[in-house]
C-alpha cells in the first residue's frame, strides 16, 4: 500500500516536471527562430552566439532541417528567417535573400592519394559508377569507393547539379548522413573518394582541382572552381527588427571576418 | 484511498497501450496511403530507390536486413548457446555466478557504443585484411552478432535451467557422457526455448539501427559479397528521415510500415514456440 502510494508520488513527480520543462520559459520575450540548411547550421550557431554575446537582449534560436524545411519555414513564417543552402527553384521565389556568403564543394580524396585533379566529367564518372579501378583515372590503386550524402541532403544536392547533370549517383556508393561522416571515411580509407563543404576540409584529407582550378577560395572568388553555392538567409519580407539587427551583424565586418575565418567566401564579394 | 490507487494505475497502464496504438496508428496512417498510391509491388518489388526522383523500390533494404540479420544469427547463436551451455553444463556455479551479470551487462552497452568500435576497429581491419571498403555486411553482421549475444545467452541459461534435473540424471545412469548428455538429452529437451532465444534475437538484430548505419555503408544496393556495402529498412528511416519531405518522407513511413510487419511477424512466431513449450 506504500509502496504503491510511494510509486504514484514518484509518477506524478516525473510527470510534473516533465510539464515545468515544457512550460520553460525560453520562448518568452523577443526569441527569433532561423531554421533551415544544416550545411548552414553550425556557422548560424557560431554567428547567433557571437551577436547574442554582444546583445544581450535578444534570443536566436537555431534549427536545422534542411534548406527545403527553411525555404518553407520562411514562406509560411514558422521561421522569422530560413537558410537555404541553394538557389531558390523558380516556384520558390519571392522572398527576400540576402547572401551572407558562398561555400565551395570540395571533392576529396586519402592524404596519401596522388592524384591531384580530376576533370568535372571525370568526377561524375566516378560517382555514377563508370570507373571501377583507379588506375582508370590515372591514379593508383585498386577498387574506388565512393562516398555520397543521402538523398535529400542540401549538399548532395548541389553536387548533383553542379557536378552530375542529367546522369545519377550510382546506388553503389556509400551513403553518410554527414560531411563529417564523409570527411571520416575517406580520411581512414586510402582508396575512397567523397565530397564536402570546402569548409570542412582538414589536414587528412585532399581537395582535388577540379577542371584545372585548385579548390580554394580564391580560385572560387575568381570563378575559376566552379563548385560552389550561396549560404542564403531568407525572409517573407524585408526583415525588420531582431532578424535585421542579426543580419547586418552577420554582413558587417565583425560577422564576415567570423564567416572567413571558418573557410567560407564572403557574401558581399 | 485504495481505489483511488487502483483506478490510478489503471489509467498509466491504459496509457501505455493507448501509447503503443497511437505510434502504430500514425504509422500506417502515415505509411499505407504512400503504398496504396504507388503499390506495394513497386514499392515490394523495385530495386531503384531514388526517393527525390520518384523511385521508391525498397528491395534492396528488404533484402539488406534479412542478410545482417541472417548474418548475425550465424554469428551469434553458435557463440551464445555454446556460452549458455558451458555456464549452466560445465562449468562451477561460482563461475557462473560471476560472468552472467557480466553477460547481461554487455546489453546495456549503447549500440552507438558498438558502432563506434566497429569503425574504429572492426572496419579497418576487414578493409586491410580483406579487401573492400571495410564499411560491409560482414560488419554489419559481426556487430550485431556481439549485441544479440547477450539476449541469446540469458535466455538460453534461463531454458536450459528449466530442463529437469532427473533427465540429466537419467541419462547419466544409463552409461552416457556429459557431453552426450547434454547433445542429446538436454538440448533436445530445450529445443523450442532455444528458438525463442533465437527469435528474440532475431527481433533486437532486424530492429538496431545507429551501429547498422555506422558500420555498413548504406549502399542500395545488392551486396556481390559479404565484402559489399548495404543498407536496411532500419538505416533507410535513420538516414533520411532528417530531410525529407512530402513524398520522400512518406516512402520513409511505408518503410516503416514493411518494418513494423517483419517484426510483428517475428513476434507472433516467438510467441507461439513459447506458447507450445509451456504446454
Amino acid at each position: 500500500m506504500f509502496r504503491t502510494a510511494a510509486i504514484l508520488v514518484f509518477a506524478a513527480c516525473l510527470l510534473s516536471a516533465a510539464a515545468c520543462q515544457r512550460a520553460d520559459p525560453n520562448a518568452a520575450g523577443g526569441v527569433m527562430t532561423v531554421a533551415g540548411s544544416t550545411s548552414i547550421q553550425p556557422f548560424a550557431e557560431m554567428l547567433a552566439e557571437e551577436f547574442m554575446a554582444g546583445h544581450p537582449e535578444f534570443n536566436i534560436n537555431i534549427q536545422g532541417g534542411g534548406s527545403s524545411a527553411g525555404i518553407r519555414a520562411a514562406q509560411n513564417g514558422a521561421a522569422q528567417i530560413g537558410m537555404s543552402s541553394r538557389n531558390l527553384k523558380e516556384k520558390e521565389k519571392g522572398l527576400h535573400e540576402t547572401a551572407i556568403a558562398s561555400d565551395g564543394i570540395a571533392v576529396i580524396v586519402h592524404r596519401d592519394n596522388p592524384l591531384r585533379g580530376l576533370s568535372r566529367a571525370e568526377v561524375a564518372g566516378i560517382f555514377a559508377g563508370d570507373y571501377k579501378s583507379w588506375k582508370e583515372i590515372g591514379g593508383e590503386g585498386g577498387t574506388i569507393h565512393f562516398v555520397a550524402r543521402e538523398e535529400g541532403s542540401g549538399t548532395r544536392g548541389a553536387f548533383e547539379e553542379m557536378v552530375m547533370g542529367d546522369r545519377e549517383i550510382s546506388l553503389r556508393a556509400l551513403v553518410q548522413a554527414s560531411n563529417g561522416a564523409v570527411r571520416e571515411i575517406i580520411a581512414r580509407d586510402p582508396a575512397s573518394i567523397g565530397y564536402i563543404s570546402l569548409g570542412l576540409v582538414d589536414d587528412r584529407v585532399r581537395a582535388l582541382a577540379v577542371d584545372g582550378a585548385e579548390a580554394t577560395r580564391r580560385q572560387i572568388m575568381d570563378g575559376q572552381y566552379k563548385l560552389s553555392r550561396p549560404f542564403l538567409f531568407l525572409s517573407r519580407e524585408e526583415p525588420t527588427g531582431t532578424a535585421k539587427a542579426f543580419i547586418d551583424f552577420i554582413m558587417g565586418p565583425r560577422g564576415q571576418e567570423l564567416l572567413s575565418s571558418e573557410g567560407l567566401i564572403p557574401g558581399g564579394q | 484511498m485504495e481505489k483511488l490507487i487502483e483506478k490510478g494505475l489503471l489509467v498509466i497502464a491504459y496509457s501505455s497501450i493507448a501509447i503503443l496504438f497511437i505510434i502504430t496508428f500514425f504509422i500506417f496512417k502515415e505509411g499505407l496511403p504512400f503504398i496504396f498510391r504507388e503499390g506495394l509491388g513497386t514499392i515490394l518489388g523495385g530495386v531503384e530507390w531514388r526517393p527525390t526522383k520518384g523511385e521508391f523500390g525498397i528491395l534492396p533494404m528488404v533484402v539488406g536486413s534479412l542478410l545482417v540479420t541472417g548474418g548475425a544469427l550465424v554469428i551469434g547463436v553458435p557463440l551464445g548457446l555454446s556460452c549458455a551451455v558451458f555456464l549452466v553444463e560445465f562449468s562451477k556455479p561460482k563461475v557462473r555466478r560471476i560472468l552472467k551479470p557480466a553477460i547481461e551487462l554487455l546489453a546495456g552497452i549503447p549500440s552507438v557504443v558498438y558502432g563506434f568500435l566497429g569503425v574504429i576497429l572492426l572496419v579497418p581491419l576487414i578493409r586491410v585484411h580483406l579487401g573492400g571498403p571495410g564499411l560491409s555486411l560482414l560488419a554489419g553482421s559481426i556487430i550485431l552478432g556481439i549485441m544479440i549475444l547477450p539476449t541469446i545467452i540469458s535466455i538460453s541459461i534461463d531454458v536450459l535451467e528449466a530442463v529437469p534435473q532427473s533427465y540429466r540424471e537419467g541419462s547419466i545412469a544409463l552409461g552416457a557422457t556429459t557431453t552426450q548428455t547434454v547433445s542429446m538429452v538436454v538440448l533436445k529437451a530445450a529445443r523450442s526455448g532455444i528458438v525463442t532465444a533465437v527469435i528474440l534475437g532475431m527481433g533486437r538484430a532486424i530492429g538496431e539501427t545507429m551501429a547498422v548505419i555506422m558500420v555498413t555503408g548504406n549502399a542500395v544496393a545488392f551486396p556481390g559479397s559479404i565484402l559489399d556495402s548495404i543498407r536496411t529498412l532500419t538505416s533507410n528511416i535513420g538516414i533520411e528521415l532528417a530531410y525529407a519531405s512530402g513524398d520522400h518522407q512518406e516512402a520513409l513511413f511505408a518503410t516503416g510500415v514493411v518494418l513494423f510487419v517483419m517484426i510483428m511477424v517475428l513476434n507472433l512466431v516467438a510467441s507461439m514456440t513459447r506458447k507450445k513449450r509451456i504446454r
